[in-house]
Formats: structure tokens, sequence, C-alpha cells
């Protein structure tokens, strides 16, 4: 599209992300919420809508809402009722979703995001919520009839709805990946789109700069990565502008998006919006939240990516980059923590949680839980090439995979046994200088005669024949003084 | 209030309802008249009152994040119009 023409447009998107809770049961019964089980296995009367069976709160449930709540600096209501959400579907089994209208359980709040160009935005929050998942539906091509598995009906969700902040596909992206990374870090939520325990829906309209009102908002579904919610918004933007350009009015409707093409497709117009004919459940008690409990979720609450970027840039001293792809991952960012408790070389710390460490797991496609170094054992290896026994060069390629092979040993007695220890004594670099001199006299002449580009050539040579224990900036200097 | 057929029609869809053009006129009388007895309700000063959400005075019934019994496949089948051994089956939808 012509950037003159879109240049002329405001976007303005809102996300509405539910995110399914990691409690062991449902919201409203004891059933098991777990993934994956065979099908109708998770089910009661209760998750099944039969007559006269009487829902009770999972306490857990709120207790999860205020983490999210609070780490996102909402307003914790205090007295909440639950409402019935009405609408007839084959995988809501008691026609009605127990939601939570009037009353939120999280209101305000906002989630800092931060953009490539290192552009910082809060977007606010308008609520947070907790309700019910639904069944699940499959109609598959050869069924003429749809098959539905209730073991997901009423697994606890929040809906967490931002304000009309966001103002491109890639603050959107932004905006979700920083909600998953909070939810990972508050272990409320695994985060795992494919799965659909994380799930987005965009609300997406344009204007003219100067227009008063919002245009038309079209929400999209249907979208199973962030990557993907980036890539419906681009193009859904893109159809709006041209078709308002083209004189045509947008029709406010649900549309899909299909990851193949990257389009999205009309599902249904939303002429029965507001028809949900909400009413408090009278089945449910109010729950009411007092200041010694909201209190009591916040003395627990983690430490949030947000605080250990800062520790690790002002306190550490560590480059905007290296933080950032440490609080990346919550264990990630604990283990570089822990580390740090036993080493005072943070940026060599980083440097090794950056380069071989992540290196090797990514190889064996390994969570850090799983790796078998202490960071006390990695702070020992960090000292060693401090102190300049073994050059970085071996520890990483020798050294650090000798130790992965026997965990139990220090870094200084492998060191030791595969001979590893650094040589930075010129009485025995020397020799091994005089011998490469001797072995390329036409490189030597080349060299005098200016090409000093060749000092590069004589060293590796030197480690070569030194099997990487000379001391390379023992070596560098005596190389340099021979040739010249 | 007053219903007039429009929102009979309207209510049929969303209850998934079908009947009549005779009985929705007898529909349309039942419920006009009931919303004219619950309209003498209007009559009481509810200045000040709480609206009513639930029938108890309990609050914070809450239960512990253990999991429970679940009821067998079998039986929570049983009384379902169509379903084979694992699923409830229904009418093809598709959104």
């Amino acid at each position: 599209m012509d950037e003159a023409i879109r240049n002329k447009y405001t976007v303005v998107i809102g996300l509405e992300v539910h995110a399914q809770l990691l409690t062991n049961t449902k919201i409203y019964t004891s059933d098991s919420a777990e993934y994956g089980a065979m099908p109708n296995t998770h089910i009661s009367p209760i998750t099944l809508g039969h007559p006269g069976v009487m829902p009770k709160l999972n306490k857990r449930v709120p207790e999860f809402a205020m983490k999210i709540g609070l780490a996102c600096n909402c307003e914790i209501t205090r007295h909440n009722i639950f409402a019935r959400k009405n609408y007839f579907y084959p995988d809501l089994p008691k026609g009605y979703q127990i939601t939570q209208d009037k009353t939120p359980i999280c209101t305000g709040g906002f989630v800092p995001i931060k953009l490539k160009d290192g552009t910082e935005k809060n977007i606010a929050l308008t609520r947070i919520h907790i309700e019910e998942d639904a069944g699940k539906s499959m109609h598959t091509v050869d069924e003429s009839d749809t098959l539905v598995d209730f073991n997901r009906a009423g697994v606890p969700l929040i809906e967490i709805v931002s304000e009309p902040d966001l103002r491109s596909g890639e603050e959107a992206y932004a905006y979700l990946t920083e909600v998953r990374r909070l939810v990972r870090y508050l272990e409320i939520c695994d985060g795992n789109m494919e799965e659909g325990s994380l799930r987005c829906d965009a609300n997406i309209s344009v204007m003219l700069h100067d227009a008063k009102e919002y245009g038309k908002k079209v929400e999209v579904k249907n979208m199973n990565s962030i990557r993907n919610v980036q890539r419906a918004i681009e193009h859904e933007v893109e159809r709006q502008i041209l078709a308002i350009e083209a004189g045509e009015e947008i029709i406010s409707e649900t549309r899909t998006f299909d990851a193949a093409t990257g389009l999205t497709a009309s599902m249904r117009t939303k002429e029965d919006l507001n028809d949900y004919r909400y009413f408090p459940d009278p089945d449910l008690a109010p729950l009411n939240i007092s200041q010694e409990w909201v209190d009591e979720v916040k003395s627990k609450l983690p430490s949030l990516p947000n605080d250990l970027f800062e520790r690790f840039t002002k306190e550490m001293q560590l480059p905007d980059y290296d933080a950032g792809v440490l609080v990346d991952t919550k264990e990630i960012a604990l283990y570089f923590e822990e580390l740090c408790q036993h080493t005072k070389y943070y940026k060599a710390a980083s440097n090794w949680m950056m380069g071989p460490i992540k290196s090797y797991l990514n190889e064996l496609t390994l969570s850090i839980e799983k790796f078998p170094l202490k960071p006390i054992q990695i702070a020992e290896l960090i000292r060693i090439v401090e102190d300049g026994k073994v050059s970085f060069a071996v520890a990483s390629q020798k050294l650090f995979p000798h130790m992965l092979q026997a965990p139990e040993k220090s870094a200084e007695q492998i060191a030791q046994e595969h001979n590893l220890i650094q040589d930075s004594s010129s009485d025995s670099i020397q020799p091994i200088v005089d011998e490469v001199i001797a072995a390329f006299p036409d490189k030597v002449a080349a060299y005098q005669s200016g090409k000093k580009g060749l000092l590069g050539m004589f060293m590796g040579e030197v480690m070569k024949r030194s099997k990487g224990k000379a001391d390379p900036k023992v070596a560098s200097q005596l190389l340099e003084k021979s040739l010249n | 209030m007053k219903i007039d057929k429009k929102t009979i029609h309207n209510l049929a869809h969303l209850s998934r309802l079908r009947f009549d053009d005779s009985d929705a006129e007898k529909m349309e009388k039942d419920l006009n008249g009931i919303l004219n007895w619950v309209e003498q309700l209007n009559e009481v000063d509810t200045d000040g009152v709480e609206p009513l959400s639930t029938m108890t005075w309990e609050t914070n019934q809450m239960r512990e994040d253990i999991v429970g019994e679940h009821l067998p496949r079998e039986k929570g089948l049983k009384n379902a119009p169509q379903k084979d051994s694992n699923y409830f089956r229904v009418p093809k939808v598709k959104e």
C-alpha cells in the first residue's frame, strides 16, 4: 500500500487475552483441569450442567487473578459477584458462561512495552476478570456430526482486556510478548498459544488522524501465535484502509485469520451484540476480598522481568541487550541471579549464559532446570578464565564440555586432568614462536615488507602447535618482537 | 415494559425455540401478564436498597484446589441423545 495513504490513518487496536490458569482443578468443581486427558474423562454433573448442582469457587482462581492484577498495578475489586452470560452453543452445557460482568476482579493498571527502536510505552488495561472456559467442539471432514469434549469446560480463565491504546501490529506483538512473560513469571499460565492456553482476539479499527470518533471496529480471532497476531493486524489494517479509500463502509463484524494465506475472512455480523442478557448468578456466593488477602498475595509476588532488568543493568552494569536476553525466561534469569552471588565478573557471567550455556541448552532442547552444572561451578569456571589459567577459547571449547561430562568434578580439577592450564611463560612459548618463524620464511618476508595482516596466521600456528595452551597475550607479544 | 411480536421473535431466536404465530400470540399475552404483575414492585420505594444478587447472606464460599472424583465417562454420556463411546455428538455446527 502507498505510504502516503497509510500515513493518513491512525490505527486503533485493543486486545482481549484469555489465559488458562495453571490450577489443579476447574473453577467451580473439583474436576481436574489438566490438559490432554482422554475425551470426557474430566467431567462431573457440575461440568455437564445438570439441574440442581451447586458450583463452588476454587480459591486459587481469585488468587492467581490478583497476582497478575497486582503485577500490572490494577485496583483489586473488593466486592465481587459472578454473572451469567447467556448464549447457546453445543460446547456450553449450561447455556450460559459464568463470568464477571459489573465487578471484574481487577480494574485499571497497565502493561509496559518496549519497541525495537527503544520506545517505551504503557498500555492501559480496562479490566481483568475471571471466568470459565467452554468445552471443545471438533468438526472433522469425515464426520457428519460435531463431536464435543467437556474436559475443558469449566477450566479457569482470566480475560485481560486492554484499552484501545495499541497503534500498530508491532505494538500488539510487544504487548502480547510482555503479557506472556508476565503470566509465566507469575506461574499462573504456561503461555502456550499453540495449545490454546493463551488466546488473543484483536479489536481493530482505523480512522483519519483528525477524526473525532473511532472507526467501526472489527474483531479478529483465531490467531495461534504472537507473530500471527501481528500479521493479522497488519493485513486487517490494510484491508480497512483500502476499503475506506474505495468508498466502502467498514462493518462491525467478527473475522477469522487464516495463517496459511495471511488473510482475514468474515465469520458473522455482530448484530446480536450485547444480547448476552447478563445477570447475577444466584448459585455463587459473592466474593469479598480483604486487605489482608491482597497483602498476602502481594508479599508472595516473585521478582518481575522489569525489576530484574533494572537490577541487571544498574547493579550489574550489563548492557540493555544482555539484560533483555537474560530476563526473557524466568528460569534463566534466576540462574543468572544465583550465579552472580558467586562471582563479581557479571559481564563474563552474562557472556557464559548467552554463549556456551545457551547453545548447549538449545542443542539438546533442554530447559535450564535440566542443566547439569550448578551456578557455583560456572562461577569457578569464570574465575579460572579471569585468573588467566585457561583461555576463554579453551574454557568454552574444551573445559566446559568436559565439565558437562563430569559435573561432580570441579573446573580446576578437570583443567588439571586434561592438561588445559594455560602456559604464560615466555620460556616455553618462545621456542614455538621460533619454530613457526623458521617454518614459513616466505610469509615472514611478506610480513616484514608490510603485510601486517599475516600476524593472525602466525598466531594461529603458535596456538595450534601449543595445543591451545599458549597464553595468547604472551604469544602475540613474543611473535611481534621476533618478527620485527 | 411491553412485549411485542418483535421481542417474542427475538427471544425465540435467542432461546432456540420455534413456534407458530398463534402460539406467539399466546406467548405475547402471557409474558405481558407476567411483566405487568411484576411491575407492581415499582410501587415500592427502593431508594438506598442494594440490588439483591444472591439468595443467601453467605460470602466467600470457596474450596481448596484439590482434584476430586470424576464422573465415569459412560455415566456422563448416558443421557445424551447422541453419543459414541468417547464423545457427545451434536448436529454439525460450523462457525
